[in-house]
């Protein structure tokens, strides 16, 4: 089974990129799963399942999801073996900037969207910088020289990936991208892979749901904030 | 020499990619006299925490970029004179049997209902496909199978797109957009081309807009006449796809020969017989295959002029209308 793992910031577009993708593979002959890794809600899981896919939907709550991810991926491996997949495709929210879903030796994809702004890719963490393969969404309702800027930023941050145009709604791109698909690593067993890029645990004492504030109550790593002099005008 | 070995300070003077690479992770040496690997080899561990990546993935990021940046400047891409559409099957299977050749500075209209198959002929040819697309067509530049590495190009990108719901959103003017597209494209002389793009979108926009209009308050005329003005000099793209230009605000004609003039190979979605007639052929989709390409015949040019006649007085019932006037007499 091939294991894709694709993150993004919200609303960027995954579900709706998946679905193209989705729609050409299993035209193919493929037969594809899908998980959800979401913070509190979502309703990806409806959209998986209306595709004809099944589907595992993991609420992390108040644990960063990408480190929920980690936690749960080896049991979710073992169900879509249990399922006969061909492949496993599994959408995360990119909530932590910090933290990403992907994995050494499997394919790992971001979706972006144009309408973030040029400076957006450089500020994006692990989950763009550590990607194969970065989707660009929305690009139907930016002008073209926006799209070409943010492109170019994206290389920026990302020289190594592979850079795809998208449309989450039209569905133009997703054969492509799903032709990507088909060449990516098999994964048998997760069991010793690494993360690309580690995640920091639960550091402080507010991670662990200290709410009052104040020096005494601040335990573990506590990092300071730098205030520099502001010249006065 | 390697680039780890060079000092700061010479990387700085001489290669200003290499400052704008470490910005982009907030990496700012203050100290410029000791060398690029040394420096970062002090930063502490926390440091590649914080930034979300590591010194090896910095380091091999940092030499990609300036290995396809430098790839850009030698003008090693290929130049693409013309592209070929050889053609596939529609959705019922029946072949499309043709061959049709694209060179630049042609414009092609495209006509046919929607969900014809118009973005599917678009996506192949910016696909560069080669029979792995479902319509089962294959794309040649100039004549040949072109390197499938060059599907991932950015500079290769074969089609620019400019559609009627596509807007700015950039937080900017006219003149720092247009600079931040011909930066991204490493064009010499900036400040030329950013005077000379806002001069031809101004010819092309019925009001004219400034410099330092921002991109956002530009009117769909204007922000169209930019986009076009833009796409015919900065885009890399040989193939401009335009879906349908309103008519109103902008100089549909002298848009497309100023992309004629810069060489572009125009395609153009349209219902409006005028531009349908303004091209020099029209391709026909059906069922999702090309269903006929007529050339537009000598009666059908005279014919163009009539419909302008039509249009100019429809234009000027208009300008009427908004000047308050009544239309009781129709020219
Ligand atoms: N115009 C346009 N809209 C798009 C495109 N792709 C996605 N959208 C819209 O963007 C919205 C969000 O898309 P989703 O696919 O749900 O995004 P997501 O990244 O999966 O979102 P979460 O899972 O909630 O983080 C939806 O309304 C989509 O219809 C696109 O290419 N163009
Ligand atoms: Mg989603
Ligand atoms: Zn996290
Ligand atoms: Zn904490």
């Amino acid at each position: 089974m091939k294991l894709v793992t694709i993150s993004g910031p919200p609303s960027s577009g995954k579900t709706a990129v998946l679905a193209g993708v989705i729609r050409s593979m299993i035209a193919s002959g493929v037969k594809v799963g899908a998980l959800k890794y979401d913070c509190l809600t979502t309703d990806d899981d409806a959209i998986f399942r209306s595709l004809g896919v099944p589907v595992q939907t993991g609420l992390s709550g108040n644990l960063c999801p990408d480190h929920y991810f980690v936690s749960n991926i080896e049991e979710c491996l073992d169900w879509g073996f249990s399922q006969g997949l061909d492949f496993l495709l599994s959408e995360s929210a990119g909530l932590c900037n910090r933290c990403a879903p992907h994995i050494k030796g499997v394919l790992a994809v971001c979706v972006i969207d144009n309408l973030m702004g040029a400076t957006t890719p450089k500020k994006i963490g692990p989950m763009l910088k550590y990607a194969d393969i970065v989707v660009i969404t929305k690009g139907d309702i930016v002008s073209q020289a926006e799209r070409e800027v943010f492109a170019f930023q994206v290389r920026r941050a990302n020289p190594k990936a592979r850079i795809m145009h998208v449309n989450g709604i039209t569905g133009q791109g997703a054969a492509e991208l799903a032709s990507q698909f088909l060449n990516a690593p098999e994964t048998t067993c997760l069991d010793g892979s690494r993360l690309r890029f580690s995640m920091p645990a639960a550091l402080c004492s507010y991670c662990l749901g200290e709410t009052r504030i104040g020096m005494e109550h601040q335990l573990g790593n506590i990092k300071r904030i730098k205030l520099k002099e502001e010249p006065i005008a | 020499m390697n680039i780890l070995e060079r000092t700061i300070a010479d990387l700085y003077e001489n290669m200003p990619q290499v400052a704008l690479f470490l910005g982009d992770y907030g990496l700012d040496p203050l100290e410029r006299g000791i060398t690029l690997g040394l420096w970062l080899e002090s930063l502490p561990d926390e440091m590649y925490e914080d930034i979300g990546i590591d010194m090896q993935g910095l380091v091999e990021n940092l030499e990609e970029y300036l290995l396809q940046q430098l790839m850009l400047q030698s003008g090693h891409l290929p130049v693409v004179n013309e592209i070929t559409v050889i053609g596939g099957r529609d959705k019922s299977g029946t072949p499309e049997q043709l061959r049709l050749t694209l060179t630049r500075g042609s414009v092609t209209s495209i006509v046919g209902p929607t969900g014809s198959g118009k973005s599917r002929l678009l996506a192949d040819i910016e696909w560069m496909a080669q029979c792995d697309t479902p319509t089962g067509r294959a794309i040649l530049v100039n004549g040949e199978k072109p390197d499938p590495e060059l599907r991932f190009s950015l500079e290769y990108k074969l089609v620019a797109q400019l559609s009627q719901n596509m807007n700015f959103v950039m937080d900017t003017t006219v003149a720092e957009f247009v600079a931040m597209h011909a930066e991204s494209r490493m064009v010499e002389n900036i400040a030329g081309v950013v005077e000379e793009i806002i001069m031809q979108a101004n010819q092309l926009a019925g009001e004219p807009f400034s410099a330092d209009t921002p991109v956002t308050s530009l009117s769909g005329g204007q922000s169209r006449a930019l986009m076009i003005a833009d796409t015919a000099f900065l885009s890399s793209s040989p193939v401009v796809l335009i879906d349908e230009i309103e008519n109103a605000g902008i100089d549909r004609k002298r848009a497309l020969s100023l992309l004629v003039r810069r060489e572009k190979i125009v395609l153009m979605a349209t219902h409006d017989p005028i531009l349908a007639l303004m091209a020099d052929q029209r391709m026909v989709i059906r069922n999702g295959g090309i269903h006929r390409v007529i050339t537009t015949t000598e009666r059908e040019k005279e014919n163009l002029t009539v419909l302008e006649s039509f249009d100019n007085r429809l234009l000027a019932l208009r300008t009427r209308l908004r000047n308050g006037e009544l239309i009781e007499e129709v020219p």
